[in-house]
């Protein structure tokens, strides 16, 4: 009986008696489903690897007993807190212990999802058809007619019917072996000890979740005398609560955790973090379109590629050790409607990422122009796609309207997405933002993993860059 | 031949006898009876044992609830009362003391900046800070977060575990966290008010975890755009009881990485939950983040509940059912709390000579940066304080700076003012008595207080 600690420190600090006595009321369930589980520990030997978690109801202090790794969960939680103990040491045996009232009620949510997941936990549920710990109310499992402090004429329909739980387990596709047992009679007892401890083992060969459903007797609420309690569970409850096996199936063991990684290179790796300097071409920051932070706004309909375009500005400049920041408008917006990103492109700290009053306007169709075009800055920029917007005229006369047309142009190369990358050549040969090359650098190391359509893209952004030349020569003159 | 062995016979102590009578009805020799009289000790009638007929067929000890009631005895065995260990066997293992198995820090090579939205960078300041498991529930716009993990924890052999709930979330990061692993969550407001009811329990038990919450829009469903309505929460909500965690907020994708990942950290130090308070255009906004110098390697704490021999005699729990108990425990609180002030961290920008001291956190602490940069260049004497822990609110930091002020102006996301309420209640507890006027600027609903705002405002101010 070593599963027990010596002493129960734990209650009431062991003094008097409840140093050696459970906090149980005579005739209780619990210390018998307690004693089974305890045995089984031992038998198994697995007393050091094992976590118990202790619910909310009568036997929120089984943590007093058992020497074993303890936690204690809020209430209806414990199947979850011993996924995460599962989880966290996938060696360690966890045993979830838990009454009708925080399994089958306000815990069914946590029950349920653990128990079709699968993994190796043990579930033990004591149903005593009624609410011990706050005084005799209402249970989940409560039966039809039965009186309780919250049903005081009986259980009626309005109230629902009991909760049948190892029927509701053992139709899920997760668990692996689930079985009813009750406490009354020694050959009960003898069965209830055993199917405990074929759900530990079960467990301990990593063979999957397993749940045990033990009829137990509460004579302090059910106000009846010991042996009159273990009457009424065995002539009212097992009619309504069957006995026996509800689910064993033949698993073999699966559940294994990797021990986690801790070495630098593949946090690395997995985070795209290189080694490798990054080249650069910028000469010096472009002071001639903002002496510190350059405030751009990229905007057009969802699909046009204006988060792309404006995440490969960003990139660019950061790449060229600015700094760069990246705004996308999100929400219902971005599905369909005006889709816009705010840019900035700073020679230290960009101060505020949002671009209101922006220097350069990249805009990919009329409703953008509409909505943003007022909005820049004077001696700004206005790029748009003449395909789809016509002679846009500026606010100031000190802003410079370029029209490329990006779908245009794209349509030409066979590939409507590419007309992103031409409004980012229009916007270099624009504006001068950065060099070509810069602009290039970004979009081959966004298109790493599909290198295929890198000329594509190159051709795209020279096709751009070419167009808004064109239409500045023609301006001038 | 099979080996004759002796039977065991019941015995029992009789203060140890709850009187149920399970024994009683099991014995078919009827060498078991109840008492005639109360056992003065215990107030309960126990049984009595006449054992001349037993068998020893042990039907009554398997009947027994009670673990030292009735138990096996060799006759004429002698047994000491006041040592049950002696009576009944040597332990199969002594627990041992519980050691600690440090964190250890791994050195990283210097790399290029990434380039990524401050969601991600939350996730990958996580990994760093030894994170191996992420359990959460996918809820706008704090998601990327979740999306990363999943993506890049198998690669790391550690667990993603998509929860059914917040509260099932919660209580996943509970178990880990209790087994002494660092364990982390994304969430979004309304997630954030299901993990409160977890939050307090972890830390009514001492239990370490991080909850970045990316706020976005309420009360209710709101909608999916940022606010920063949840700081009354984290400061002020964490569930019932006597609560507090180190909250953090960030305002750029770089702090997003740095104070998750010292988030971390703080949460293993003081053994309790730390919060990252964002909004949701911080964890959408893309921007450099620099990796640093080194990375964490989790340890197992001594308190943990791990599932291992070292830890087997720890216990993770929030009931303290004496009410010296939970007095005693609380005060512990209280002084953990009170040394979590060390913790309190702030920016100041500009302020050496500020006269108007604009006050802001997150994103609207950039706009506002923004702002006393326009606002210099008009020649207005702005600066920005920005507390980086809301709670502990850095009081010192700014009651330094208060002499000089003549007008507090108070940057914020939510229509009641929730950070104007830390700063009044802080200031008061550290004794200000008089606080310069105070006005403020806020947008809500999802929007965010823009730079031309609050230089209109501080205009304004200046006009009158």
């Amino acid at each position: 009986m070593s599963v027990f600690y010596d002493k129960f420190e734990r209650h009431a600090h062991g003094e008097g008696l409840k140093g050696q006595s459970t906090h149980y009321c005579a005739g209780c369930g619990h210390g018998l489903a307690h004693k089974y589980l305890a045995d089984a520990i031992e038998e198994l030997d697995i007393q050091d690897s094992t976590v118990l978690v202790s619910p909310v109801g009568c036997s929120v202090f089984a943590y007093y007993y058992f020497n074993t790794g303890n936690t204690q969960a809020a209430h209806g939680r414990a199947a979850a807190v011993a996924l995460g103990h599962k989880m966290a040491n996938p060696e360690a045996t966890v045993i979830s212990y838990q009454g009708d009232g925080d399994l089958a009620s306000i815990g069914l949510a946590e029950t349920v999802a653990a128990a079709q997941l699968g993994a190796p936990i043990t579930v033990i549920f004591i149903n005593n058809a009624i609410y011990g710990m706050t005084g005799g109310q209402m249970a989940p499992t409560s039966l039809m007619g039965q009186t309780t402090a919250t049903s005081p004429k009986g259980r009626n329909r309005f109230n629902g019917e009991p909760m049948k739980m190892a029927e509701l387990i053992a139709g899920l596709d997760g668990p692996v072996y689930v079985e009813r047992v009750a406490l009354f009679s020694p050959a009960d007892r003898k069965k209830a000890a055993r199917a405990i401890k074929k759900a530990v083992q079960l467990q301990k060969e990593g063979r999957g979740y397993s749940f045990i459903e033990v009829l137990a007797e509460c004579p302090t609420h059910l106000k009846l005398m010991p042996d009159q309690a273990e009457k009424w569970v065995k002539e009212n409850m097992v009619p309504i609560f069957p006995l026996g096996v509800k689910k064993d199936t033949t698993v073999e063991p699966w559940f294994k955790l990797p021990t986690p990684n801790f070495e630098a290179e593949p946090l690395l790796h997995a985070v795209g973090a290189s080694t490798e300097a990054q080249s650069r071409f910028c000469k010096a920051f472009p002071t001639h379109l903002n002496p510190v932070d350059i405030s751009m706004k990229l905007a057009g309909s969802g699909g046009d590629g204006a988060q792309t375009a404006a995440m490969l500005v960003a990139t660019a400049a950061i790449n060229e050790g600015y700094d760069g920041t990246h705004i996308p408008s999100y929400g219902p917006e971005s599905r369909g409607g005006t889709s816009y990103a705010d840019v900035h492109v700073a020679k230290d700290e960009v101060l505020n990422p949002a671009s209101p009053t922006p220097d350069i306007l990249l805009a990919f169709n009329a409703p953008s122009l509409a909505k943003f075009g007022l909005t820049v800055k004077k001696g700004g920029f206005i790029i748009y796609d003449s395909s789809v917007a016509k002679d846009v005229k500026p606010a100031d006369p000190s802003i410079t309207v370029v029209a490329v047309p990006f779908t245009e142009i794209a349509a030409g190369l066979g590939k409507l997405v590419v007309k992103n990358i031409v409004a980012l050549g229009a916007l270099q040969a624009a504006t001068n933002l950065f060099p070509k090359e810069t602009f290039i650098t970004a979009i081959k190391g966004a298109l790493k993993e599909k290198a295929s359509l890198i000329p594509l893209n190159e051709q795209a952004f020279q096709a751009g860059m070419d167009a808004a030349k064109a239409f500045l020569a023609t301006k001038k003159k | 031949m099979p080996i004759l062995k002796e039977k065991p016979r019941p015995f029992l102590v009789p203060e140890y006898c709850k009187g149920c009578g399970r024994c009683v009805s099991v014995c078919v020799k009827g060498c078991i009876a109840f008492a005639d009289e109360i056992n003065p000790a215990t107030g309960i009638i126990p049984i009595v044992l006449d054992l001349e007929k037993c068998t020893g067929c042990g039907l009554c000890i398997d009947a027994c609830p009670e673990p030292y009631g009735l138990r096996a005895m060799a006759q004429d065995e002698a047994y000491e009362l006041q040592d049950p260990a002696k009576l009944f066997g040597a332990k199969q293992s002594a627990a041992p003391e519980p050691v600690d198995i440090p964190a250890q820090q791994v050195a990283l090579p210097k790399t290029q900046p990434l380039i990524i939205k401050g969601n991600y960078a939350s996730a990958v300041g996580a990994l760093l800070a030894g994170c191996r498991h992420f359990y959460g529930y996918p809820i706008t716009p704090s998601t990327e977060g979740a999306e990363l993990m999943a993506k890049l924890l198998p690669k790391l052999n550690g667990v993603f575990l998509q929860a059914v709930s917040e509260v099932a979330t919660v209580n996943h990061m509970y178990g880990t966290g209790g087994a002494g692993l660092p364990t982390m969550t994304f969430t979004s407001s309304p997630g954030f008010s299901l993990m409160l009811e977890g939050i307090s329990y972890m830390i009514g038990a001492e239990v370490p975890g991080v909850f970045v919450n990316v706020m976005r829009g309420g009360p209710g469903l709101g909608n999916i755009a940022p606010e920063q309505s949840d700081v009354k929460l984290a400061c002020r909500g964490l569930g019932h009881g006597h609560t507090h965690c180190i909250t953090l907020m960030p305002s750029t994708p770089q702090e997003m990485l740095d104070y998750s990942m010292q988030a971390f950290e703080l949460s293993f130090k003081y053994r309790n939950p730390v919060i990252v308070l964002a909004d949701g255009y911080l964890g959408q906004m893309t921007g450099k983040v620099q990796l640093p110098a080194q990375m964490v390697k989790a340890g197992i704490p001594k308190w943990a509940v791990y599932g291992d021999r070292s830890h087997r005699g720890n216990l993770i729990s929030s009931i303290q059912l004496q009410e010296t108990d939970l007095e005693k425990f609380n005060a512990h609180l209280e002084e953990k709390y009170q040394s979590m002030k060390v913790e309190a961290r702030s920016e100041s920008y500009l302020t050496e000579d500020a006269e108007i001291l604009l006050v802001a956190c997150n994103t609207p602490a950039r706009a506002a940066k923004g702002a006393v940069k326009s606002l210099r260049d008009l020649g207005i004497k702005a600066g920005l304080f920005r507390p980086i822990t809301i709670w502990p609110f850095p009081s010192k930091q700014l009651q330094a700076l208060l002499p000089k002020i003549k007008h507090l102006v108070v940057v914020e996301a939510n229509a009641g003012g929730q950070i104007l309420d830390e700063l009044r209640l802080n200031m008061s507890q550290v004794g200000v008595e008089k606080l310069p006027p105070i006005t403020h600027v806020r947008r809500f609903g999802g929007m965010l207080p823009q730079q031309t705002e609050i230089v209109d405002h501080v205009k304004s101010i200046l006009a009158k």
